[in-house]
């Protein structure tokens, strides 16, 4: 079995976000990228346990960008996968990085796809099953556990207010949601190994655009707090009926 | 043209709130640009098809037999794209949470047309052109996203807007009977439920009582469930709590976690790390009772008390059950 794991590359969670060209573009000046969390720590993280645990024989990492991106591919090439591609583009939104990534696989077969739950930067978390769609492979959305049995993924899939077991023969689009593995950190063997692996770049391939970003703005933030005494809780219940107007 | 919203009832029969917000938001859509707005609910009793028609449903299409296989998305976005056909379809309209995610994202594939994900508002309508706001960077900015393509899946962030009820709409109604012999390829085995608490699902709660690691230990949750008792709140914890496993994962709010937006957010106990203001900046009401009178989280929040939680939380339970009794 062959693992592909789709990755993004986000601003570092502490990023201070601000945007140019008249609130149309986000600033990346002085901007720290990494690998989205959920891609790294939950989806990679997986493939590379159930390549170690020999349930796959190969895991390889994909992303949809810019040349850019390629330290941030080097990096989950460091953490341990086995080659990368790059499609050279800059996607609009989640629905072309869907559609390049269904053109690759449908050159190049994997038997798991298994990516995060959502970036978060542009928290969409579509980009999982609208590739399913496209292929019309089956879909789990949010799972929290995975383990391969021969042909088949075993999952646990986070619903509301608990989760349940689901199973599903291969090939499969999975998006992983926090608890599936564990974070790693990349020694310098994989440092050093990373350089050598193979980082294909893959031309875009001709995909529908239907939606843009037209502008941003900062969330504005909350006045000053009020501050009340302990002593007085019935003040904060008044407050919050009269003023905030929520109970 | 015609807008569908996809209202499942399966579980009980009763329709969700987010589902009701969809239909609401659907059929302003469906009011600019002169179509219906059109309903395909499942297992809905008629209380809750009553409630879609007041939310703003001209046609309500209600399949009242069991499909077991559209646990699988894939059915469900299946059967949805079979009504888009029969019915004229343009645009789809699901909730935003997490079933309707995974259905509305597995159907834009299907349709392979553009998505507008976890909108909070229309801004405008042009054409085939609709522009949405919809919050980015985990809340930490707005954005407004045009989509222009011929058909559109929108999915709407729970508790993003107030419904205004029409309770003179009345709906032509079709209680149909669907085959099911749909084969699904994502199999349940088993349904583990973890809730301890309150039955309302975190993301569509309008009030979330919240606690950290200043609540010490899993055993003094009482506190905790008491006052989101008498609030009627949902319970939600910080990433610590959850990786100690002192409250189960999806109860956990943050950047990792689930984000929410209830109109009340109370964080007990909780210093306000900038991962988890991710998850709840977008709450209309902050209110946060901490013992450390420098912890970030006043920063964010609207109303603080600096005090031991032990003593505060029991008195301010007390006080909104008094409160409410007044109320009545």
């Amino acid at each position: 079995m062959k693992i592909l794991v789709p990755i993004a590359q986000v601003p570092d969670t502490t990023a201070k976000i601000s945007f140019t060209d008249n609130n149309t573009k986000f600033n990346a000046t002085g901007v720290q990228f990494i690998i989205n969390p959920y891609d790294e720590w939950y989806a990679l993280v997986r493939a590379l346990e159930l390549k170690e645990a020999g349930l796959a024989e190969k895991v390889s990492v994909i992303h949809v960008g810019l040349a850019d991106a390629d330290a941030t591919i080097r990096k989950a090439l460091a953490l341990g996968a086995d080659d990368s591609f790059r499609i050279d583009t800059d996607p609009a939104d989640a629905y072309v990085v869907a559609q390049q990534l269904a053109q690759f696989i449908k050159n190049n077969p994997y038997e798991l796809i298994l990516m995060g739950k959502e970036t978060i930067s542009y928290n969409s978390g579509v980009a999982a099953g609208i590739l399913a769609g496209l292929l019309d492979y089956p879909y789990i959305a949010n799972a929290s556990k995975l383990d391969i049995n021969g042909n088949t993924a075993v999952a646990h899939q986070d619903i509301e207010g608990g989760y349940q077991v689901v199973e599903c023969a291969l090939p499969v689009v999975i998006s992983a949601n926090k608890g599936m593995a564990e974070q790693r950190i990349p020694n310098m063997k994989g440092i050093m190994a990373a350089r050598t692996k193979p980082l294909q770049v893959i031309p875009a391939y001709p995909v529908n655009i239907t939606t843009k970003y037209e502008q941003f703005e900062l969330a504005p933030g909350r006045s000053a707090c009020k501050f009340i005494d302990p002593n007085n809780v019935e003040e904060l219940v008044h407050l919050l009926h009269t003023e905030a107007k929520v109970i | 043209m015609s807008v569908l919203v996809f209202a499942d009832a399966s579980n009980n029969g009763k329709v969700k709130k987010a589902s009701f917000e969809a239909t609401y938001f659907a059929s302003q859509i469906a009011q600019q640009t002169g179509g219906k707005c059109v309903v395909l609910s499942l297992k809905a009793d008629d209380d809750s098809k009553q409630k879609l028609a007041h939310a703003g449903a001209q046609k309500i299409i209600n399949i009242t037999n069991d499909i077991p296989a559209i646990s699988d998305v894939s059915v469900a976005a299946k059967i949805l794209l079979k009504y888009t056909q029969t019915e004229g379809i343009k645009d789809v309209v699901l909730p935003n949470d997490i079933q309707g995610k995974a259905v509305a994202s597995y159907l834009a594939g299907l349709l392979n047309t553009g998505i507008a994900p976890a909108v909070t508002s229309l801004v405008s309508i042009n054409g085939s052109t609709y522009v949405f706001k919809r919050n980015v960077f985990s809340g930490k900015a707005y954005a407004q996203i045009s989509i222009s393509s011929d058909k559109k899946v929108i999915t709407l962030l729970p508790n993003s807007l107030q419904i205004q009820w029409n309770t003179q709409n009345i709906a032509e109604i079709k209680d149909i009977t669907e085959n099911d012999n749909y084969t699904p390829r994502v199999i349940v085995k088993s349904v583990e439920k973890t809730t301890t608490g309150g039955n309302i699902p975190l993301p569509e709660a309008e009030i979330v009582v919240s606690g950290g690691r200043g609540l010490k230990g899993p055993e003094n949750w009482g506190i905790i469930e008491d006052l989101a008792k008498a609030l009627g709140a949902a319970t939600a914890c910080s990433r610590p709590v959850a990786d100690a496993h002192w409250r189960p994962h999806h109860e956990h709010v943050g950047q990792t976690g689930i984000a929410i937006r209830p109109n009340l957010y109370i964080a007990i106990g909780i210093s306000g790390a900038i991962q988890h203001l991710a998850g709840v900046s977008g709450s209309k009401t902050i209110v946060v009772i901490n013992t450390d009178k420098e912890a970030p989280f006043f920063k964010a929040a609207d109303y603080g008390i600096v005090g031991d939680a032990f003593e505060v939380v029991p008195k301010l339970t007390e006080a909104i059950k008094k409160f409410k009794a007044s109320q009545q």
